[in-house]
């Protein structure tokens, strides 16, 4: 008999886990709240460190993961605890029976605006990370196109291991997103200066270091140690930085076009509110709580509930693929023991 | 800039302002910086909006400077302000008015830090008992003065003879405006609009009719900073930083500055003198400079009060070519008399920026 | 001094806007590796000439990009050419070979 197994949200980990579960043989049910497939990967134009179209592989996840059964713009309105399962109803008024649960409700983008001291929403040529990779899908954005850009700044930790915009911790994609953006802005303005404005690079993953060898030795990507501390508008409307440069131990200003502002990732409000439906523990980032973050990241308190990809905490795209796998595997070893 | 933009910042930042039943406390040096301030402060709240608007002799320093310098230790400048409390509950009054932004960044930082230090608050009513058997109840709002001014800006417009507008172009004044640190930095949630972009100034100036100028280093201090002016060997600190700032405006061409800090307008006014002379640069039109106002003295001027009577004889720069742009009449001639048209002398001229 | 007994103090902040880097792009063009300095350190902490006289590779590097020329070749005059630095540098730059080249182009005879 197949098992049903429902997936909340309709990201890439979502994807990937219900592609899985069906060449397990099992039945899986993907409830994404928006109107769309592919989460945040869907909006993003290529990924580091292979720039691999991001729209590739939302395709090909989709693709695969097509004989799902897929609610879209559907929510969870609220999950019972029976026995030995659940009962999920959704907001299109189905209710499901269920043994196993996966969650995989992703991150949220951090709000730029609440750094106010960036002037994002106020000065018209400070943008994000996320609305530059939509220049880069669209080639529509009146701050961008047709505009003379000739110097570009990047300002990383915008909202991560920022304490007073309570997200403490570091969103672990941003040093390697700007980096590739900054190349790739490099590309499209070969004569404009950038300069990359970090607290500490920090560039873990594969590939990752020969990318920023590769910005700094044949891109000549400025690299500034230092924390972006005020951004101000002048008279022509470009933009000034002021922070320190912490190599030199002098604080330093610069006149700038375009400035991009690294917006982290924090935990999803939707993520916090399904969790409280089955009483999930919050960790203090704000994201789910896994068993344990060495041995059991995709296990949850509860039988038959499971975690996969970024409601746990930052993850990179092959990590969260990677838990999704990893998850299912687990749904499946549970589904496969209990009918022994 | 996109003003939408701030309009949200500018919504989110919204602090209660009582309507009535004030207890007023004077600034320490304003009195001799800009007399006519806080006597148009009264003469507004009282005469103008017609409030209760109480103020005692009995009050003193709130200890502020010294504090900022590092010469009384805090447990001292808390039993000041206490003191300062206690004249409050006295007088039967619970809303607590600050004329000077130190102080009221004082009294906010104290009433946060009993706040979360109980043990400290009962320490320091201890010490007040002992020091002169007096007790207070905390006040329940405390704002700046200029808060109140913000409050009834829309009334004061509506009443108002002057507009901050050129008289002859029809075209909004361009102006500059100035918060005194202690304002919002330590705590951004207690001034209206916040920290990175207050509002209490720029809704002023929005009122009577003026434009806002927001240029590079409008964040910036004015220079003051009590231990850069106050001690010799880091003058040029301050000075530098007021530098710094006219600089930054200069291309926007403003026509006036407005202020709500004892030290800002003085530093802001002053220094403009003294640039002059050192580097032989002025930054109004004409050889003049940007003149500084209190908000007071702004809200005097549309009001339609003499501006002599406002003391803004006592400005460094001249006022006049600014007077005569929004047409505000006034009699050259009564500028350096005293009362009743007594003759007080004139001062001495600088040679390097305009002056009358 | 002027007569009030203090004057504007010259700001040490770094500008960007003023900077020529040009010489600087010079030397990237035969140097390609002096873009590749992470700012570790390792080069300064090794060198015979630092504790004495300031003299740091890392420190150098970072001056010619923040248009700070004089100092930059005030450190490097320190240098003794001994090549610890090279040996240490972990991305493999060949600091020898930089210094010279930094001599050549930022010569002082050449920038009048």
């Amino acid at each position: 008999m197949k098992e049903i197994v429902v997936i909340i949200g309709g990201g890439i980990a979502g994807l990937e886990a219900a592609t899985q579960l069906l060449k397990l043989g099992h039945s899986p049910i993907i409830v994404e709240k928006s109107e769309r497939l592919g989460g945040h990967v869907a909006d993003w134009n290529r990924l580091f460190p292979d720039l691999t179209p991001a729209k590739d592989i939302v395709e090909e996840l989709i693709a695969s993961s097509k004989d799902a059964n897929i609610f879209l713009k559907t929510e969870i309105s609220f999950i019972n605890r029976l026995k030995d399962s659940y009962n999920v109803m959704l907001s299109n008024g189905i209710s499901i029976s269920t043994r196993y649960i996966l969650y995989t409700t992703g991150f949220k983008l951090f709000d730029a605006q609440k750094k106010e001291e960036y002037g994002y929403g106020i000065y018209n040529q400070v943008i994000t990370n996320a609305d530059l990779e939509q220049w880069f899908n669209t080639g529509k954005d009146k701050r961008i196109s047709g505009k003379e850009i000739s110097k570009i700044g990047f300002v990383h930790c915008v909202g991560s291991r920022d304490e007073k915009a309570r997200n403490s911790q570091c969103s672990k994609v941003c040093c390697i997103t700007a980096i590739k953006q900054a190349i790739e802005m490099k590309e499209k303005f070969p004569d404009a200066e950038i300069y990359c404005f970090y607290m500490d690079l920090r560039l873990f993953g594969k590939k990752f270091e020969d990318f920023y060898i590769k910005a700094q030795r044949d891109y000549g990507i400025h690299f500034i140690r230092g924390r972006v501390s005020e951004v101000s508008e002048n008279i022509d409307g470009r933009v000034i930085v002021k922070a320190e440069d912490t190599l030199a131990g002098k604080p330093l200003k610069v006149t700038l076009d375009l400035l991009v502002l690294m917006s982290g990732m924090v935990c999803n409000p939707e993520s916090t509110k399904a969790a409280s439906m089955l009483s999930l523990p919050i960790d203090s980032d704000g994201f789910l709580q896994s068993c344990d973050n060495v041995f059991h990241i995709t296990s949850s308190p509860r039988k038959g509930v499971y975690y996969a990809g970024a409601c746990t905490g930052p993850k990179t795209v092959p990590e969260t693929l990677a838990e999704a796998r990893s998850a299912v595997l687990e749904i499946h070893s549970d589904i496969t023991n209990q009918k022994k | 800039m996109i003003y939408q933009g701030k309009q949200k910042i500018w919504s989110d930042y919204q602090k209660e302002i009582p309507d009535d039943h004030w207890f007023y406390v004077r600034s320490c040096i304003r009195q001799n910086f800009f007399p006519g301030s806080e006597r148009m402060m009264m003469e507004i709240c009282r005469n103008v909006l017609g409030k209760d608007f109480y103020e005692t002799e009995h009050h003193t320093t709130c200890g502020g400077i010294a504090y900022h310098c590092d010469t009384i230790p805090q447990e001292t400048a808390m039993t000041i302000v206490a003191r300062q409390f206690a004249l409050m509950t006295e007088a039967g009054y619970e809303n607590y008015v600050a004329s000077c932004i130190t102080s009221f960044g004082n009294y906010t930082e104290i009433l946060e830090t009993w706040h979360e230090f109980p043990e400290l608050e009962a320490r320091i009513r201890e010490m007040l008992w002992k020091a002169c058997r007096k007790e207070f109840k905390k006040p329940k709002y405390l704002a700046h003065s200029s808060d109140l001014i913000y409050k009834f800006r829309n009334e004061i417009a509506e009443k108002a003879k002057f507009r901050l507008i050129d008289k002859e172009t029809g075209e909004p004044l361009r102006v500059v405006e100035h918060i005194g640190c202690h304002y919002s930095k330590m705590f951004p949630s207690k001034g209206v609009g916040g920290a990175e972009y207050p509002y209490v100034l720029a809704g002023m100036i929005e009122s009577w009719g003026g434009n806002v100028i927001d240029y590079p280093e409008r964040r910036h201090c004015c220079g003051y900073g009590f231990r850069q002016y106050h001690v010799k060997a880091n003058r040029g600190y301050s000075l530098s930083n007021t530098h710094k700032k006219f600089e930054s405006m200069e291309p926007y061409k403003p026509d006036m500055i407005i202020t709500n800090c004892p030290g800002c307008p003085y530093f802001l006014d002053r220094w403009q003198y003294v640039i002059a002379e050192m580097e032989g640069k002025t930054y109004g039109q004409n050889g003049f400079g940007i003149p500084v106002f209190t908000y007071e003295e702004v809200a005097g001027l549309v009001l339609g009060y003499d501006p002599w009577e406002l003391g803004l004889q006592l400005h460094q720069v001249a006022v006049e070519p600014l007077l005569d742009k929004i047409g505000i009449e006034y009699s050259a001639e009564d500028k350096y008399k005293g009362l009743n048209k007594k003759d007080i002398m004139r001062p001495g001229l600088p040679e390097n920026i305009k002056c009358f | 001094m002027s007569i009030f007994g203090f004057k504007i103090s010259p700001s040490s902040a770094i500008n960007l806007d003023k900077i020529d880097r040009s010489r600087f792009d010079k030397l990237c063009s035969i140097e390609p590796d002096a873009f590749r300095c992470m700012a570790c350190g390792s080069c300064s902490a090794t060198c015979p000439a630092a504790e004495f006289s300031g003299m740091s590779v890392r420190k150098v590097l970072h001056c010619l990009q923040r248009g700070k020329e004089e100092e930059a070749f005030r450190m490097m005059s320190n240098c003794m050419l001994c090549g610890k630095c090279t040996m240490v540098c972990p991305r493999g730059i060949n600091t020898r070979h930089l210094i010279l080249s930094i001599c050549r182009i930022y010569d002082k005879e050449e920038k009048k």
